[in-house]
């Protein structure tokens, strides 16, 4: 137990992943396929600005992919999770568990 | 060690992934007394159906003949019975979950209930459909097995996007209409038994369980 805790449990964890709303997105893409910005704003209750700039992060960082399309004449961005987002998210998450065994 | 890296952190940020990656797959606030409610109904069509189905078999055997415009008036009695029978289920299950949604704060029309509606009729449309492509042939005697056979496998591909314990209602209807094969002619009870006893055990089951 002693010698678990102290093999370092940071390993895996990402800056990116640090705030609460780019968490949020990455959780709800690991099990949807795409969703659109209304829905995921409706899901984490942010607001557009907000919301936007950290999807900005996140696509930056080539986390998540970006669908620009159409229903009729509305736009509907919709956003889906890159195989290096997938990674990271899943190493991110192995980490914060990993931590939280060490230290019990 | 960081301060924003202590373990009492690691274990909200796990909660809320979870948390998230749950109510965005999967809408969860089907309330069980929506169950409870259409239970009711069925057992209340059922109970109309049968006393229609006891009036049309006196005359019968009363009169000792055969009139096939008594049993046409029957068949469109009987399917006005289902319809409406289904229009006053939907409408008050509708009620229960839109008041749990309300209860909760989450929106009743979102990604998630949209495709758990989606999944629910591609099985039951198709249902539907054989079924009256069967009264076309004027084929009775499967219509309550089919009924219970589909909508069984309806819920068992819901169960991926709401509460999972519904696949557990979805075996038994499905069970229930290949049973329902074996004795043809108890649709009426299997129907009750399917579409009322079922859905009032399942409904208290789960408001028992996630709502008291």
């Amino acid at each position: 137990m002693e010698n678990r805790g102290m093999k370092n449990p940071i390993t895996g964890l990402n800056k990116i992943f640090d705030n609460r709303i780019r968490l949020g997105v990455m959780s709800v893409l690991m099990v949807n396929d795409e969703i659109s910005f209304n829905d995921l704003k409706q899901l984490l209750e942010v607001t557009d600005g907000n919301l936007a700039t950290h999807l900005v992060t996140l696509e930056g960082n080539g986390f998540i992919k970006v669908h620009k399309g159409f229903i009729g004449r509305k736009t509907n961005t919709t956003y889906s999770i890159t195989k290096a987002g997938e990674k990271s998210f899943t190493d991110h998450v192995a980490a914060l568990e990993n931590m939280i065994r060490g230290m019990k | 060690m960081d301060v924003q890296n202590q373990p009492s952190g690691s274990l909200q940020d796990i909660k809320d992934i979870r948390r998230i990656m749950e109510r965005s797959s999967r809408f969860l606030s089907l309330s069980g007394l929506s169950g409870v409610a259409a239970g009711v109904c069925a057992i209340a069509g059922a109970v109309v159906g049968n006393s229609m189905l006891k009036g049309y078999y006196g005359t019968y055997d009363s009169q000792g003949f055969f009139s096939g415009d008594d049993f046409s008036k029957l068949k469109i009695k009987l399917l006005g019975v289902a319809a409406i029978v289904f229009a006053v289920a939907f409408i008050s299950s509708y009620y229960f979950t839109w008041r749990k949604a309300k209860k909760q704060g989450v929106p009743m029309w979102d990604h998630t209930s949209r495709r758990l509606a989606w999944n629910m009729m591609v099985p039951l449309i198709t249902g539907a459909a054989f079924i009256l492509c069967m009264l076309r042939y004027d084929v009775w005697m499967f219509v309550a097995p089919a009924s219970l056979v589909f909508y069984g496998l309806a819920l068992v591909n819901a169960s991926k996007y709401t509460l999972s314990d519904i696949r557990y209602l979805g075996y038994c209807e499905i069970l229930l209409g290949l049973l329902n094969m074996l004795f043809i002619g108890y649709g009426l009870w299997f129907w009750a038994i399917g579409f009322g006893a079922l859905h009032i055990i399942y409904g208290v089951l789960m408001w028992h369980k996630y709502e008291r």
